[in-house]
């Protein structure tokens, strides 16, 4: 549909139903010249109706719901008279970048203080009214109630004296109690865009238009950094509906999000465009990354984390530990790069009118993307507005703005709204993705069978070299990825990091790097207890060894990223890696599973400080060798704002991790992406999905850890383990598929 | 040529080769069917052709002439199929991106098979993609709507 640009926001803003969050129908640009504004979260207007701004984009983990609403709680609205209006791409809010798992876990405390501003200065004013003190009013239900009086006034009735008010400051704002804001959160949130979601009338970034949109299809240089040798414009011009047919800009490393290069065929119409594309009848100047090959890559790594690398982090002598064992295990682990396939490809619309510039995109990132579309024109940031659509997922790919790069390119070329739609080759082939990795894992037992030498070598692609061109081993930030905060009850520990040179674009993919350090770690453990002849999750408890918070001393380490908390605030907390372990494996009937003759694989990884445990059962399947029928997931994420939508999230990340697992990854030959579409870029279908998944959450006031991204990391090993305890092979390769012929 | 879109017959003045989804979305603005792969491995582009599932990313707009065309924007007056309705119970949606398609096929599959097993739902709803991993949901409204009581999460 061809909307105007403010009827726009109103459709996202605003869900269709009675169901939804914001019912009203108010332009939501509207300006409230007498309205309540203490903070750029809250807005409230005479008549008493709350507009709450979502700063972070949604992808699916509900955060158009979950922000607005903790908002909310904290202020006293009724959610029913509550309005959600998407931000702008704009530093005013902070940290917009809906990436890290951090929207809450990073954002709550100033949330709930926008909303508590607004409260506290309503109840001053109705105080004031009243001549009581503030301190014998609340707020609920929309309303400010001094209950020895048994008087109320609606907050509509008080933003005329409120807004006459000076705005109270942060250090002076009292919270609500945790507790408080529980009873109004939990159990079930509205999920704001669901009327939309099912109706078909949800705006994703390709649903935008405007008046005289074009619509680019681009041929991207097949490896990167390759350039264009030649091409038929004039084939591609033939097509009907074909306007244009524009070079884009020649990439040069570093990547960062600048667009990839290739040729822009822009038209009337998407089908246009993609016929156009395939008239060019292109070849192309390969350049430097011509040689990248993944099976000798493989051997490539495999060779690095074979020699020592660079020791970041140790704890007595593994060296002299490994020389006394009585027996040395070892193992090495290889996982692919993942591409990121959210099922809307990236799309952006851009429209530039005289100096001002309009994006329209899915984005995770709306200030990187205004940024980046500021630079690539040579405008002033100021000078460029950022719409956020809902995101078709986004998993880390749409936290990079190249593709918004490319229409604010192409729309200046053009002089016309451009559209820039990737196919899902270009997907496939585009992308930026995660991080290739071979892992090395020695252990020394004693002839006790305990362990008392612990060796990790990590060879990875670093996400910096896309930033830097250069980077081939891991930063401290990169390594507190399942390296450096992996709690260990082992006298003898050494971690080294070695090298490995990254030859295509390389970014963050939900949970990023804790995937092959999870799958690594989380396998090895069970090979030890098969070595040991002892239960995994035995030997998980030991080798983790007994609650405590673990200093950086017992790490071995001078210091720890920590995604960016404190230890005081978030501890390496060993008792609750321990308790989500006895948690998952008690609803899984684990020490049954002899008896009932199931075949159950166990894992657990803290990331983004938060704590999960998985448990995984498989039976032998007469045509896919094995299905996945039941799995358990546990998770200790300290205080949680949408339960309902963390229960999803904890069945999504089980379902993406086994994706991950079983189908994970795209190679390169020549350079080249060997995949090209889901038929050979496989992720999970519904009967890869278990029948039955049971989802735990610890009930904690600890503060708030990451959701979206910690229950993808131990789905990976508890599969790999559950199908060596049906098969007695052990798998040390993703994608699992590949060995086991699926 | 003419299709009858939801109920509405419309002229379009297209290149018969044109995959209907694209005439649906850019040239009708119906943007409720999905883009996903262009292959017909995704199922987001699903509607129903004379009340069969199609993926209209392969399927020539030539090949609905005369024919009845359903949507997303048409599965139901008032948003309120059971399905629908289900779907909303449950809260399958997550991004919300592939769920059109998904609907369009289980709606397809409940008109077939009003009751369907777990692995009727399986080998019908194998060729719809989900990426956020809805598809326990999925099988639980599905057997909402079809009035199965059971298992449910």
């Amino acid at each position: 549909m061809t909307v105007t640009r403010r009827s726009f926001l109103i459709g996202l803003n605003l869900a269709v139903g009675g169901l939804a969050l914001g019912i009203y129908p108010r332009d939501a640009l509207a300006a409230e010249p007498a309205g309540l504004s203490p903070n750029v979260f809250v807005r409230i207007a005479p008549d008493g109706v709350v507009t709450i701004v979502c700063h972070r984009s949604e992808m699916g983990q509900g955060v158009r719901s979950s922000l607005p609403a903790l908002i909310a709680a904290e202020l006293g609205a009724s959610l029913d008279r509550v309005v959600v209006e998407q931000a702008l791409g704009d530093a005013k809010y902070g940290d917009q970048n809906t990436d890290g798992s951090s929207s809450v876990r990073e954002r709550i405390d100033d949330l709930r203080r926008a909303g508590a501003a607004a409260r506290q200065m309503l109840i001053t004013a109705a105080a004031k009214q009243w001549k009581v003190k503030p301190a014998t009013c609340a707020a609920a239900g929309h309303q400010v109630v001094h209950a020895a009086s048994a008087r109320a006034l609606d907050f509509g009735d008080l933003v005329a004296a409120a807004r006459k008010l000076a705005v109270p400051k942060p250090e002076s704002l009292e919270l609500r109690p945790m507790a408080e804001l529980r009873a109004v959160l939990h159990p079930t949130l509205p999920l704001l865009d669901g009327p939309a979601f099912v109706e078909g009338k949800a705006q994703f970034g390709a649903d935008v238009s405007l008046p005289g949109m074009l619509i680019a299809v681009i041929a991207r240089p097949p490896v990167v950094g390759g350039t264009v040798a030649k091409y038929d414009a004039d084939a591609a011009l033939k097509i009907p509906g074909v306007r244009h047919v524009i070079a884009m800009p020649e990439p040069v490393a570093p990547w960062l999000f600048k667009p990839w290069g290739g040729i822009a065929v822009v038209a009337e119409n998407t089908w246009a465009a993609m016929r156009g594309r395939a008239a060019l009848d292109l070849s192309w100047n390969d350049g430097d990354n011509a040689g990248y090959d993944s099976a000798a890559f493989d051997d490539e790594m495999l060779a690095s984390v074979r020699a020592p690398g660079t020791t970041r982090r140790q704890v007595g002598d593994v060296d002299a530990a490994m020389t006394a064992a009585a027996r040395i295990v070892e193992a090495e682990y290889l996982v692919p790069h993942l591409a990121h396939l959210s099922m809307e490809p990236p799309t952006a619309l851009v429209a530039i009118d005289g100096d001002q510039v309009e994006v329209w995109a899915p984005t995770q990132n709306p200030q990187g993307a205004r940024g980046e579309v500021a630079r690539t024109l040579g405008v002033a940031e100021d000078n460029v507005t950022v719409h956020v659509t809902l995101l078709g997922g986004g998993f880390g790919r749409k936290s990079k703005p190249d593709f918004v790069a490319e229409a604010a390119f192409l729309a200046r070329e053009t002089g016309a709204p451009v559209r820039v739609q990737w196919t899902r080759e270009d997907d496939v082939r585009h992308g930026y993705y995660n991080a290739v990795s071979a892992q090395r894992l020695r252990a020394g037992l004693d002839a006790d069978g305990k362990v008392t030498a612990w060796h990790h070598r990590t060879a990875f692609t670093p996400i910096g070299s896309t930033f830097d061109g250069v980077s081939d081993e891991p930063g401290d930030g990169d390594l507190q990825q399942g390296v450096l905060d992996l709690a260990l009850d082992v006298p003898n520990v050494r971690a080294e990091s070695c090298k490995a040179r990254a030859q295509v674009r390389v970014g963050w993919y939900r949970s990023v790097y804790n995937i092959f350090h999870a799958f690594s770690v989380g396998s090895f453990i069970d090979e030890l207890a098969a070595e040991r002849k002892v239960d995994p999750r035995d030997m998980w408890l030991e080798i983790i060894g007994p609650a405590r918070e673990v200093s950086l001393q017992e790490l071995g380490i001078a210091k720890l990223g920590n995604y960016g908390h404190t230890l005081d605030d978030h501890p390496v907390d060993a008792g609750r890696l321990r308790n989500v372990i006895e948690r998952v494996t008690a609803s899984a009937k684990w020490d049954e599973r002899a008896a009932s003759g199931r075949f159950l694989g166990l894992a657990a990884h803290r990331s983004f400080v938060a704590y999960t445990a998985v448990v995984i059962s498989v039976v032998a399947d007469p045509v896919r060798t094995f299905r996945i029928d039941e799995a358990w997931i546990s998770m200790d994420a300290g205080t949680i704002v949408n339960e309902e939508r963390v229960h999803s999230q904890l069945e999504g990340g089980l379902i993406m991790g086994i994706s991950n697992a079983l189908y994970g990854g795209v190679t390169m030959k020549q350079g080249r992406t060997v995949q090209s579409n889901f038929r050979d870029a496989r992720i999970a279908r519904i009967r890869d999905a278990p029948r039955r998944i049971h989802t735990d959450l610890v009930a904690s006031d600890a503060l708030a850890a990451g959701v979206g991204e910690p229950p993808v990391p131990p789905v990976g090993p508890a599969l790999a383990n559950a199908l060596f305890a049906l098969t007695g092979k052990r798998l040390r390769a993703i994608p699992l598929a590949k060995a086991l012929g699926i | 040529m003419k299709i009858r879109v939801n109920g509405t017959e419309r002229t379009l003045d297209v290149d018969p080769e044109m995959p209907l989804l694209w005439a649906i979305r850019d040239v009708l603005g119906l943007t409720g069917t999905k883009y996903g792969c262009g292959e017909a491995l995704c199922g987001a582009c699903s509607v129903h052709l004379d009340g069969h599932v199609v993926r209209s990313c392969v399927t020539p707009v030539r090949r609905a002439e005369g024919k009845r065309v359903t949507t997303i924007e048409g599965l139901s007056a008032a948003g309120d199929h059971p399905l629908q309705r289900a779907w909303l119970e449950l809260r399958v949606p997550q991004c919300g991106f592939c769920q059109a398609g998904q609907l369009m096929t289980a709606a397809a599959l409940l008109e077939a098979t009003p009751a369907p097993t777990d692995d009727e739902i399986d080998a019908s709803m194998a060729g719809n993609l989900c990426r956020c991993g809805t598809y326990p949901r999925i099988r639980a409204a599905i057997k909402r709507a079809a009035g199965i009581k059971g298992d449910e999460p």
